[in-house]
């Protein structure tokens, strides 16, 4: 055995690779229960990737089809429930554990310097994600998929002058049809995963090249001991990786507990009107698009006024882009002498408080329907959300921070 | 063309700001998949009243068979109407353009039925017809206003002559002892077959076996699903300990 790896290392760095990301690199001892979700959205991909490649060998993608195929996987395919529903409350679980990980990121400055990189391939991570999970949504063909991408689509003729082209290019189509599926269908499985594949692996050596952030903000490579190894890094494996399974123990049980006793999640995972095949000649009572997009589409909503000769439609598209785009320049908005929340000072707290919150109810609004007072709470949270970040290169250098600790502590 | 796009967002854009779902009164339903009794006499109503006009186009006559503890034969000789084989799906022979001909819209295949709107909803609404003779069919339906389907149940429920009170469970007054609302009718201007009762089991049945037939494997599913989170607890169990062990010498 030693001597195969010897001969493959000898042709290929298998030890070296291997030491670089997991034996010899030396993540800080104090990871909290917020450094779960990095791996758990690694292994939630794996999951998707897995049941994908299954649900695609019985899947059929075309408009006549596909919804009765989904029915098949349910009924005649062994184990098809179970892989179906795997990939379901994947999609959510996948926003899930990305979102927290994402808090996590805010929290403790881990897009700070010199982690610039990493946080913009996380968020191109993020963009492509839901790039994926919408097009996913169109498969199943059911009434919320075909009206879902029907509206999302058609946000795309609100701009100026190419508008009506761009979403006819994109829809192959003048109207969601078996064109559109079968295009998204490639995107879904083809096209996006790979792309995606190949940003997580960016998003990893970015991480491994700098090392990675911890609860204090503080940068372990500062205090090495004789060998050169940091104080307060541990190597990632064994201890992270078993540490890990700890979180995926309870994430399994979590995820479980939807996959088998409530893969609808309420509605919020598979919407009820999906369970109607789509039908181009009736509009739902009320489209909502799936829970992890709701606060974007808030935004959208909240945007009521004409500007510049130009529709409100257009602003709303403007601002739910923006909203997204704004994520990308974090790194350089930040102008805190310290990375971590601990030794913030009481200015950015509230500031992430209010955020969060702001995120939080954008997403309920986004989820029901749309009423005066109701519009009216979504404009002035969309504003906050907004101010997070541009007024954070004052609030951050105003504040008073904490001193930080030359060792990390618990 | 383009013209075309613009209006059908325009007709999507007033639906975005509409409250979903009807604000109908519905009375609670619990299925109960386990109940292979019930289903089976729900699989019974089903195919002698519903199937005429309803598929349930993506199942399949044996995995009922099977799942309902039917033997095939039996299945096929009292439950197959079509002379379809017993693995085919649950089709029917009405002709769709003719059916839309016939009601105003073709009658919607059932399989998914109890999913799309609610278990509570089609029991309610299958116990919600009521005379009036201002329809064509000359019954509406409380829970479905102004519905294109005739009142199929006539023969077992008769007909209400008023609104049959939905969504107002039965109660005992505390003084009297009188049962109110025990028949969700207070008046039949047509005597069915069966007692008010009956008919409240019969759909209880009916809407029981749909339950089953929209989610076939849910019974299965949360079987399995208490032996995969046990293994999980235990798996949690190992990898604490496993832990522990590594964690000892980090300080």
């Amino acid at each position: 055995m030693s001597k195969l790896l010897h001969w493959v290392d000898e042709r290929l760095p298998v030890i070296e690779a291997w030491n670089k990301h997991l034996g010899k690199y030396y993540a800080p001892k104090n990871f909290n229960i917020w450094y779960f979700f990095g791996s758990l959205a690694m292994l939630v991909l794996v999951n998707q990737l897995v049941t994908g490649i299954w649900l695609t060998m019985s899947y059929n993608p075309s408009a006549e089809g596909a919804f009765a195929s989904v029915e098949y996987i349910m009924r005649d395919v062994e184990w098809g429930w179970l892989l179906r529903y795997l990939h379901s409350s994947g999609a959510s679980a996948f926003f899930v554990v990305v979102y927290l990980h994402m808090f996590r990121g805010l929290m403790y400055g881990s897009y700070q310097k010199p982690r610039e990189l990493i946080w913009i391939f996380g968020m191109l991570i993020y963009l492509i994600l839901m790039a994926e999970a919408f097009m996913g949504y169109l498969l199943p063909w059911g009434q919320m998929s075909y009206w879902g991408a029907q509206v999302i689509v058609n946000l795309f003729g609100a701009i100026p002058v190419i508008g009506e082209d761009l979403s006819l290019w994109i829809r192959g189509d003048y109207l969601i049809s078996g064109i559109t599926l079968n295009r998204f269908f490639a995107l879904h499985v083809v096209a996006l995963p790979i792309v995606l594949l190949g940003l997580v692996v960016l998003h990893i050596l970015a991480l491994h090249e700098v090392g990675s952030n911890n609860p204090d903000g503080i940068d372990i490579k500062k205090n090495k001991d004789e060998n050169g190894i940091p104080k307060d890094g541990i190597p990632f494996h064994p201890y992270y990786t078993v540490h890990d399974l700890l979180g995926v123990g309870v994430f399994f049980f979590i995820f479980f507990i939807v996959v088998f006793f409530f893969p609808e999640g309420g509605g919020l995972f598979i919407e009820k009107p999906n369970f109607e095949p789509a039908n181009p000649l009736k509009t739902p009572d009320h489209i909502a698009p799936v829970w992890y997009f709701t606060p974007f589409y808030a935004m959208l909503r909240a945007v009521t006024i004409d500007l510049f000769g130009l529709d409100a439609k257009f602003w709303g598209v403007v601002v739910m882009g923006a909203a997204i785009a704004i994520l990308f320049v974090l790194p350089w908005l930040d102008k805190s002498p310290v990375r971590s929340m601990r030794y913030k000072g009481w200015l950015s707290r509230i500031a992430l408080a209010i955020f969060v919150v702001s995120f939080v109810i954008l997403g309920y609004l986004g989820l029901v329907p749309a009423t005066e007072g109701r519009t009216m709470v979504a404009q002035i949270l969309t504003v906050l959300y907004f101010l997070y970040f541009i007024l954070m290169p004052f609030y951050t250098r105003m504040e008073k921070t904490k001193p930080v600790p030359e060792r990390v502590t618990g | 063309m383009r013209k075309l796009i613009f209006g059908l967002f325009i007709a999507v854009l007033p639906a975005l700001g509409l409250a979903a779902g009807s604000t109908v009164p519905l009375d609670s339903f619990e299925s109960d998949h386990s109940d292979k009794a019930s289903l089976q006499r729900g699989a019974a109503t089903f195919t002698n009243y519903c199937m005429g006009c309803h598929s349930m186009e993506y199942a399949r006559y044996k995995r009922v068979a099977e799942d309902l503890e039917i033997p095939d034969e039996l299945y096929e000789e009292n439950l197959i109407f079509t002379g379809a084989k017993i693995g085919e799906l649950m089709k029917n022979s009405m002709n769709k353009d003719m059916a839309a001909d016939w009601f105003g819209a073709p009658p919607p295949d059932l399989t998914l039925e109890t999913r799309l709107r609610g278990e509570a909803w089609v029991y309610s609404y299958l116990r919600g017809f009521y005379k009036d003779e201002s329809r064509p069919l000359g019954v509406n339906n409380v829970v479905f206003p102004n519905v294109g389907m005739p009142h199929v149940l006539v023969d077992l429920q008769g007909l209400c002559a008023v609104e049959p009170k939905i969504g107002t469970p039965a109660s005992v007054e505390p003084l009297s002892g009188n049962i109110n609302n025990a028949d969700a009718c207070p008046d039949y201007a047509i005597e069915g077959s069966m007692s008010g009762a009956d008919f409240d089991q019969a759909m209880y049945d009916l809407t029981n076996f749909m339950s089953y037939m929209a989610d076939p494997v849910k019974l299965e599913r949360e079987r399995l699903g208490i032996f995969v989170l046990i293994f999980v607890a235990i798996f949690f169990v190992f990898a604490y300990l496993l832990n522990r062990e590594y964690w000892k010498d980090v300080h």
